[in-house]
């Protein structure tokens, strides 16, 4: 249901962006003297068909059974980075009582989920390290169930190729079932002792340690199953789809 | 042979120098990527740097800053990550050919070695003291060195590369390089090492520019003036 009812919408936002940006490009070729080639449409394209191909080379490298380095205890950051693309006072605060977590798509149970039932499911913990496509890193504690236990339980079909999340805040990201379905990849309720804060993703964030940080959506309210390529914020945005590490 | 000094060897009457169309292939394939990777590479760098210092915006690759704040809501840096994983390929192409030219022609055996520390020494002396002439097609002991040190410059920036964006998948590789907040640094330094090689490697070609010729036509020749002194 979500990526039917956002797919038509997010298809019409980025036809926009790219009109803007074609627009706004030729504008500062003229303004610039048409110096900085990385923002011509066929450097763009190119560099998008690369990235294309980046995407499959980097699903032939994953291996569903190599496992994210483990750290101890005394390894994990005092603090973890807040990071989002706006400040930490706009992060959405949900309130436990009216959450729900949607779900969509090819999955057989589609009742929503409430904080609490969330928070009774089973947990992993892991202790890995969070890498950012800037280049800084740090290394966190979180727990959950993990993702392909959870999609077992609601009955999704896991022959589907990707799964997609929604946001609070706006955010969207999608990752590829070999991914969702890695041991790794939790429905994180914790973070290091606590459960999660709310500068941190309350109450649900999906930890991927085999992919880059922005992959890990934060704050998420709904999931769904598809054979449609999910959209993600930042892969809107030109930063590669796969984005796996 | 019995010991030869330099002043002992006959200059020939014509010096020549040939590149192979696949080493000039490669050549320019590499000097592309080298760009692209350092220019992409500072745009990235400059949003987490490991030094007290950034790059000037106007140096890097990665499109309009400003412009860039309204479509990809960063500062190019999504378009420069573009660029560096679209140059890591043309870079490998590059240096794949290289390899492929030298096992072909034997370019590494008869051009670049050997290499022996004394060799060395004894140009290094000579350079920095301005007394090393440079014979079109023949490398000398210094510039021996610096080949072979920018081709490993080369593969440490790939592993290094390899072991910042796989760190889990090529773990193994990122351990090698001491985890991956190390690796980020390695790979740093030898960028470094590729500039200052540049440096002196571009200096010397605008001092005999008939290297570029050879580079670009595949062949140039030099006549010796009668007159000049043979060290």
């Amino acid at each position: 249901m979500i990526p039917t009812r956002l797919d038509p919408q997010l298809r019409a936002a980025i036809e926009r962006r790219r009109l803007l940006r074609g627009g706004l490009s030729l504008g500062a070729l003229t303004m610039l003297g048409g110096c900085d080639i990385s923002d011509s449409d066929a450097v763009q394209s190119t560099l998008h068909a690369v990235s294309r191909w980046n995407d499959r080379v980097q699903a032939w490298l994953f291996s569903d059974s190599r496992l994210a380095k483990e750290y101890p205890q005394s390894a994990v950051a005092k603090q973890f980075r807040y990071n989002a693309y706006y400040p930490m006072k706009d992060a959405p605060h949900i309130d436990a009582g009216t959450y729900k977590l949607g779900l969509s798509g090819k999955i057989a149970d589609k009742r929503p989920w409430t904080v609490q039932q969330l928070l009774a499911l089973p947990r992993a913990t892991q202790r890995t390290r969070h890498v950012c496509v800037e280049g800084w890193s740090y290394i966190g504690e979180w727990s959950g169930i993990p993702l392909g236990d959870f999609l077992a339980r609601v009955g999704a079909d896991t022959s589907a190729k990707y799964v997609g999340f929604e946001c609070a805040d706006g955010y969207y990201e999608g990752i590829d079932m070999p991914t969702a379905l890695h041991p790794q990849t939790i429905m994180a309720v914790t973070a290091g002792p606590d459960i999660l804060p709310a500068k941190f993703g309350f109450p649900l964030k999906i930890r991927i340690p085999t992919k880059l940080g922005f992959k890990n959506p934060k704050w998420v309210t709904a999931m769904y199953v598809t054979d449609q390529e999910p959209h993600g914020f930042w892969t809107d945005r030109g930063y590669n789809w796969f984005s796996g590490i | 042979m019995s010991d030869i000094t330099t002043t002992d060897v006959a200059i020939p009457e014509i010096e020549e120098q040939h590149h192979t169309l696949l080493a000039r292939i490669s050549h320019w394939c590499q000097a592309l990527a080298v760009i692209i990777m350092i220019g992409s590479g500072w745009r990235i760098y400059d949003n987490v740097p490991i030094l007290p210092f950034q790059f000037p915006y106007w140096i890097t690759l990665g499109g309009d800053k400003y412009l860039a704040t309204t479509t990809s809501n960063d500062w190019g840096t999504g378009n420069a990550i573009a660029w560096h994983f679209a140059g890591m390929w043309l870079l490998l192409f590059g240096f794949a050919l290289l390899i492929l030219n030298g096992l072909i022609t034997g370019h590494f055996r008869k051009d670049l070695l050997p290499v022996t520390p004394r060799a060395f020494l004894r140009d290094f002396i000579l350079a920095a003291t301005f007394k090393l002439p440079h014979r079109l097609g023949e490398y000398n002991a210094v510039q021996r060195v610096f080949y072979w040190g920018v081709l490993f410059a080369l593969l440490m920036m790939f592993l290094s590369g390899l072991a910042i964006w796989k760190p889990v998948q090529l773990g193994f590789l990122t351990w090698c390089f001491g985890g991956f907040p190390t690796a980020r640094v390695v790979h740093f330094f030898f960028m470094s090492a590729i500039v200052a090689f540049l440096i002196v490697h571009v200096t010397l070609v605008a001092l005999v520019p008939k290297t570029l010729t050879a580079m670009i036509l595949g062949r140039a020749t030099h006549r010796p003036h009668a007159a000049k002194e043979p060290t």
